[in-house]
């Protein structure tokens, strides 16, 4: 299970980094079937490069080998989601594990409001997601990528003959690929926030228990136990 | 630790290893034989997508599509002084000269190719940088010509070398030149384009005569077709990967 979230955060990092070297070849993005050259929905960079070379992959401008980084990447990604898919659902753990519950949809907006203030839930709250995960973890992995996957796919010629209702879906190849681009800045927006809440949340416990699933949680006060820490295998 | 501290501190590692990690990225892409291990993405990529799409058309659209502004990518008028000397001359002396293994070599003039059995169709370009242009293309279906040209047994792919030169090496200029397999080259959308919405092939955009290979990317569609020829490989044509842009890195099989 770990081990396929490292190998879908890896495949996503290098499909981010290589999808701006592609994204720079033509950094204008258009809506429809076809590119209204004077009519982008929106523009970059005046032409020049959008993305800058520290943050694409190749870092020199080379679509050529951005792309093979892309397509090779896209199929570890799907390796990752697979496993992940495959392994989640068998044992039941999405629905356990990831699906809020109606009260917890009600606590949200409260939930929201700690988060900002940075408290987290400890003690034995804190052995489970939290509805803000819950719903995030949901939404990424089955609204935002599926999306990225779907509007990836529709931009190939030769898969938009095999499937042509993925065009019809998305509103042309020119949308497909827009979609594309704003499925990526949602996940980078999700990673960014993952990060924060990893670091903010105590780097140090939270990567050893992605790593290695063992994790030490701060107790809240509790007259009958003098428990300071808990270990516990979270898989 | 202080919290500022510490975020401060996983920051500048996180900044320091994918600084590190993408340096290691661009040795990794110039390394061959990683270079060779992304490339297998292709030949996946080529075998499912083949098997998926079989022989159904590329979608064509209706003329309300066509694109008010069609972009010309890669050379928009070669500059050699026979290309001009026949464009002077509305290329009344083009001959399309289809060779290689072929039972009966062919020359054939625009007035030839027109009269041949003709299909129109309104198709979606895509670039390979990412915009797409929609035009109306009139032109010879590239099967009907091999054959009249009748294909010897051993051919397997049919290579086009064009009047544009767009690069030069040490050896002189280097011709533009693409190969495609006989799946796509029998394909009832692949012609040999000689109108563009309507009109004569603009120079532009190719003329004379252009391919149009709708189930791919548009560095496929070689423009200022000169010659084509059967072949059994093209491992022995310029950079031996079988088209200028693959010469350069880019895939074959340009379907995605």
């Amino acid at each position: 299970m770990r081990a396929t979230h490292w190998l879908i955060a890896l495949s996503l990092f290098v499909l981010f980094l290589s999808g701006l070297q592609i994204f720079n070849a033509h950094p204008a993005l258009y809506w429809g079937n076809a590119s209204e050259f004077d009519q982008p929905l929106l523009s970059f960079g005046g032409g020049d490069r959008a993305f800058p070379s520290w943050i694409t992959l190749p870092a020199e401008q080379d679509l050529a080998g951005g792309r093979r980084w892309h397509f090779f990447f896209a199929w570890c990604l799907v390796a990752g989601l697979g496993v992940y898919l495959v392994a989640n659902l068998s044992r039941g753990r999405i629905g356990r594990d990831l699906l809020p519950t109606g009260n917890e949809l009600r606590g949200i907006g409260r939930s929201a409001l700690d988060h900002l203030r940075l408290r987290f839930p400890h003690g034995e709250k804190a052995r489970h997601y939290n509805v803000l995960q819950k719903v995030a973890y949901l939404g990424v992995m089955f609204v935002v990528i599926p999306l990225v996957i779907l509007t990836g796919l529709a931009l190939s010629p030769a898969i938009d003959t095999a499937f042509p209702p993925l065009l019809f879906i998305f509103g042309g190849r020119q949308s497909a690929r827009s979609l594309h681009f704003f499925g990526t800045t949602i996940l980078f927006l999700f990673f960014v926030v993952h990060i924060l809440m990893v670091v903010a949340a105590g780097p140090i416990n939270e990567m050893r228990s992605i790593i290695t699933g063992w994790f030490a949680i701060r107790a809240v006060p509790d007259p009958k136990s003098t428990n300071v820490k808990q270990v516990h295998d979270s898989d | 630790m202080t919290p500022i501290n510490r975020r401060t501190f996983v920051r500048g590692t996180l900044a320091a290893a994918a600084g590190a990690c993408l340096s290691a990225c661009d040795r990794l892409t110039s390394s061959t034989a990683i270079g060779g291990i992304l490339k297998s993405a292709e030949s996946v990529n080529r075998t499912l997508s083949r098997t998926l799409i079989g022989q159904s058309l590329a979608r064509e659209y209706p003329a309300s599509a066509i694109s008010a502004h069609f972009r010309a990518n890669g050379t928009t008028e070669p500059d050699s002084e026979s290309y001009r000397r026949m464009a002077e001359n509305q290329f009344a002396d083009y001959r399309l000269e289809i060779g290689g293994l072929v039972e009966n070599p062919l020359r054939l003039s625009l007035a030839e190719l027109r009269a041949a059995p003709t299909r129109t169709q309104i198709t979606r370009q895509d670039c390979v940088e990412g915009w797409s242009c929609i035009a109306k293309w009139r032109g010879a279906p590239l099967g009907s010509l091999l054959n009249r040209a009748g294909l010897k047994p051993q051919a397997r792919y049919i290579a086009f070398f064009c009047a544009d030169a767009p690069a030069n090496s040490l050896e002189g200029k280097v011709q533009y030149y693409e190969t495609i397999d006989l799946n796509d080259a029998y394909h009832p959308q692949t012609i040999l384009a000689y109108e563009m919405n309507d009109q004569t092939l603009p120079i532009a955009h190719g003329a004379p005569l252009r391919l149009r290979l709708e189930r791919q990317l548009g560095y496929k569609m070689a423009k200022y077709i000169m010659r084509l020829e059967a072949i059994e490989s093209f491992a022995s044509i310029d950079g031996g990967q079988g088209g200028y842009w693959e010469d350069r890195g880019y895939e074959w099989y340009a379907g995605i």
